[in-house]
């Protein structure tokens, strides 16, 4: 048992090193180190024109979607490799994050379905950030219940005509490009009547609205389809076959191992060990101590879970289940976090932005947690999740399994 | 990187689960659990013949010479298997104490009997209510003789020898501390068995009475050496309590598979799914923080002190949450004597205090935290 990297891998890392030390932009290292949930902002830039350029930096000198073939603009790496890439890449990594959906989610997508003269066009842009992708699958009829969504897609000579609704589309104002899933048959039982497309989002009839969301904030968006016409050539996988195809999309969302999973914990630590209270230090009030110790091993739990994953990589194995944990418990503890880090405030934790404490830092936390225990997957998915495919305990009873999609009533009372 | 136990570490862990599997059935922890023997002599017979009690023991005193991350794998199997002997007393805290600060003479005497079953050896430290504390000793040493009583003492009533921690100062300071060992066959000890939360481990009152001792380390040196000791058991301890709560998650998994109730498996309602599934959770939160522990002791790291405390506050979480929502899981039946799922909540809830208290241990890591961010 050891943290040591094999020899190939104390390489590897000493080259990313040298090259992220050579080539990052520094001038904002001390911003993205600061920031947390529902706060990641450069003050004097545009963090997507910041993100872009590393992004395209990294892509030039051979950096971007390092697990990804060489052809389709990444490093043909190995999955080891890419953790220590993230691993050096420190706080620049913060500056991935509009890029998450496309390479995690829409990228192995398209090299999983697409055909081939489309995987070389739009790949390789998407992995230099030039070309920023979405994936359009939530709908206000189908969230959790993804396969309840009701886009429609007709066939109308060798196009398509999309008409309908999506919700919580993830930086659909800033897409080039999008992932579409969309209903081919409502007379056939609901998972079987899916297709998946991909898309240009600047497509006539496709109207992008910010969402605000309860924290006052705005990266999500609804999407509106109007008679938007899709070529054939642009499905991805069979028509009817569209949930499998989603399912690959899902499973590289969860499979992203070595990615930090914020809980808020070293935030909190750091704040009390300097906070005073009216009896003295924070750190050493016994309640406070309590609960400090409580979130600290559910962080270091994680941390260590992370650690077993990326050895099972690094001795080539498919890690197990136990990454599964990740969301579940950080969504709810950074929550836990923020909350009790209020009430350490006092009336005074009521005062948000720049004139609360830290700036306000862990009323944003606050505000932004819901969100995290939702998007992805909310926490009862993800507890189904762990039921049914680690534990092997049976799938819901679904009443609306056999029944034909348009047969499904699609009202609670009246 | 290689955060996970070698090949052969898994093999033996292995062997050990089939050894288990055979010589602790349910039915046999039940003997010591209903009270017809205060321990499974059989089973301690077997486990030095598989050379499971000197596993961590070097060759040079009658033991395996393997290492800690071996006794790791073998402690993860005897919390699983729930076993009714002093495996914890003698190994982790007796043969540890010895290694730690036994002379030449005692390492020889003692430690080749504990790796061939024929000494079981326990920790004499808590003096009635609370957690370990210099300022909790009140038991005397004084001209190498004890006076004072030891209460609870793990394995009290079975064992042949004790580590006691002795008062033999007065300046209100940790050197104020000494240990000692007693040979407790030998006379100037009562023993008095007491009745306690998980029957198939006793615990015992011991009076010293101008008992004779000799020293074991340093004088002065008995609050260091009990630290030391502690942190070591704290992680040996979390792969008991690892084993416990992934064997109670089974219990209450396969249950909620077999059981039907409103026409279906219980298994396929939500809010028991869920319940499992925190369980899965909590269990895998203590299996890793314990492997980080594992990873510290086995290598003396300067984080074993912090490793240590927060593998130990996350196993006795993860075990209790487990073992308490196994018998829910159950329902009534959970509650019978007949079904297994008492005995790992006795368990849980034994082992949440034997080495001091939960909340006592968030302190310690909380101090061990702000020590390594001084640093």
């Amino acid at each position: 048992m050891n943290f040591d990297d094999t020899p190939q891998e104390a390489d590897f890392r000493a080259t990313a090193r040298a090259w992220i030390g050579a080539n990052a932009p520094t001038q904002y290292e001390e911003e993205l180190r600061k920031s947390s949930l529902g706060r990641t902002v450069l003050k004097n830039a545009n963090i997507l024109e910041v993100a872009k350029a590393w992004q395209k930096k990294k892509a030039d000198a051979g950096w971007a979607c390092l697990h990804w073939p060489k052809e389709y603009g990444g490093r043909g790496a190995s999955p080891i490799e890419r953790v220590i890439w993230q691993q050096e890449e420190g706080p620049f990594g913060q500056l991935s994050r509009m890029f998450i959906i496309g390479h995690g989610m829409c990228g192995p997508t398209m090299m999983a379905f697409a055909r081939e003269e489309h995987k070389r066009t739009y790949l390789p842009p998407l992995a230099s950030g030039e070309k920023v992708w979405c994936q359009l699958f939530s709908e206000p009829a189908g969230g959790s219940d993804v396969a309840g969504l009701r886009t429609r897609a007709e066939k109308d000579g060798d196009d398509w005509i999309i008409n309908g609704q999506k919700i919580w589309t993830s930086g659909a104002h800033y897409s080039d490009y999008g992932i579409l899933l969309t209903r081919t048959d409502p007379t056939v039982p609901k998972h079987k009547g899916l297709t998946m497309f991909f898309l240009d989002m600047k497509s006539p009839g496709v109207e992008v609205r910010p969402i605000k969301q309860a924290s006052g904030a705005s990266d999500f968006n609804e999407v509106y389809f109007t008679n938007v016409r899709i070529p054939d050539h642009q499905r991805l996988g069979e028509v009817g076959d569209g949930w499998n195809v989603s399912l690959t999309t899902l499973m590289n969302e969860r499979s992203a191992i070595g990615a930090a999973v914020s809980t808020g914990f070293p935030e909190l630590f750091e704040y009390c060990s300097s906070l005073m209270l009216d009896d003295g230090p924070a750190i050493e009030d016994r309640a406070v101590r309590s609960k400090l110790a409580n979130w600290a091993v559910k962080a270091s739990g994680l941390k260590y879970t992370s650690m077993r994953a990326i050895s099972a990589l690094s001795k080539g194995e498919r890690p197990g289940p136990e990454n599964s944990i990740g969301k579940l418990v950080a969504g709810s503890m950074i929550q836990d976090v923020a909350t009790y880090a209020l009430d350490l405030q006092g009336a005074s934790g009521v005062v948000s932005g720049e004139d609360g404490e830290l700036a306000g830092r862990f009323q944003a936390m606050l505000l932004r947690a819901p969100g995290t225990r939702v998007e992805g997957g909310t926490d009862e998915i993800m507890r189904n999740i762990i039921a049914e495919r680690v534990l092997g305990l049976p799938g819901d009873i679904r009443v609306d399994k056999d029944v034909p999609f348009n047969k499904i009533p699609t009202k609670g009372r009246g | 990187m290689n955060f996970d136990f070698s090949d052969d570490q898994k093999q033996l862990r292995d062997q050990a689960r089939k050894f288990l599997t055979e010589k602790c059935s349910p039915k046999a922890v039940r003997v010591v659990l209903d009270g017809k023997a205060p321990y499974d002599k059989e089973l301690w017979k077997g486990l030095a013949e598989m050379g499971f009690l000197g596993v961590a023991i070097p060759e040079e005193f009658g033991g395996a010479g393997a290492g800690h991350l071996e006794l790791c794998v073998i402690a993860e199997e005897m919390g699983r298997a729930n076993a009714p002997v002093p495996f914890s007393s003698t190994v982790y805290l007796a043969a540890e104490a010895l290694l730690i600060a036994g002379s030449d003479a005692q390492k020889k005497k003692w430690l080749p009997a504990i790796a061939s079953g024929e000494a079981i050896g326990t920790l004499a430290l808590f003096e009635g209510k609370g957690n370990p504390a210099p300022k909790n000793v009140k038991l005397t040493a004084a001209n190498g003789v004890l006076n004072g009583v030891k209460k609870p003492v793990a394995d009290g009533a079975i064992a042949d020898f004790a580590v006691v921690a002795a008062r033999t100062g007065s300046s209100g300071r940790d050197g104020d501390i000494s240990l000692f060992l007693v040979d407790l066959k030998a006379g100037g000890v009562e023993v008095k068995s007491l009745t306690n939360l998980d029957p198939t481990r006793g615990q015992a009152e011991i009076s010293f009475k101008a008992c004779k001792a000799e020293p074991l380390g340093a004088a002065g040196e008995g609050w260091s050496i009990l630290t030391q000791m502690l942190d070591r058991a704290a992680v040996l301890c979390a792969f008991e309590q690892v084993g416990g709560s992934d064997r109670a998650l089974e219990m209450g998994r396969d249950y909620a598979l077999d059981r039907i109730a409103f026409g279906r498996q219980i298994g396929s309602f939500q809010a028991v799914k869920h319940m499992l599934a925190d369980m899965y959770v909590s269990a895998t939160l203590a299996r890793s923080n314990s492997y980080y522990g594992a990873w510290a002791l086995s290598t003396n790291a300067a984080e074993l002190p912090e490793a240590a405390a927060a593998a130990r506050i996350s196993a006795t979480q993860a075990f209790q949450h487990c073992a308490k929502n196994n018998i829910q899981v159950h329902g009534g039946m959970g509650f019978t004597w007949e079904f297994d799922c008492h005995m790992y909540y006795r368990r849980a809830n034994a082992m949440a205090l034997g080495l001091g208290s939960l909340s006592y241990w968030e302190d310690q890591l909380i101090d061990r935290m702000r020590k390594k961010n001084a640093a």
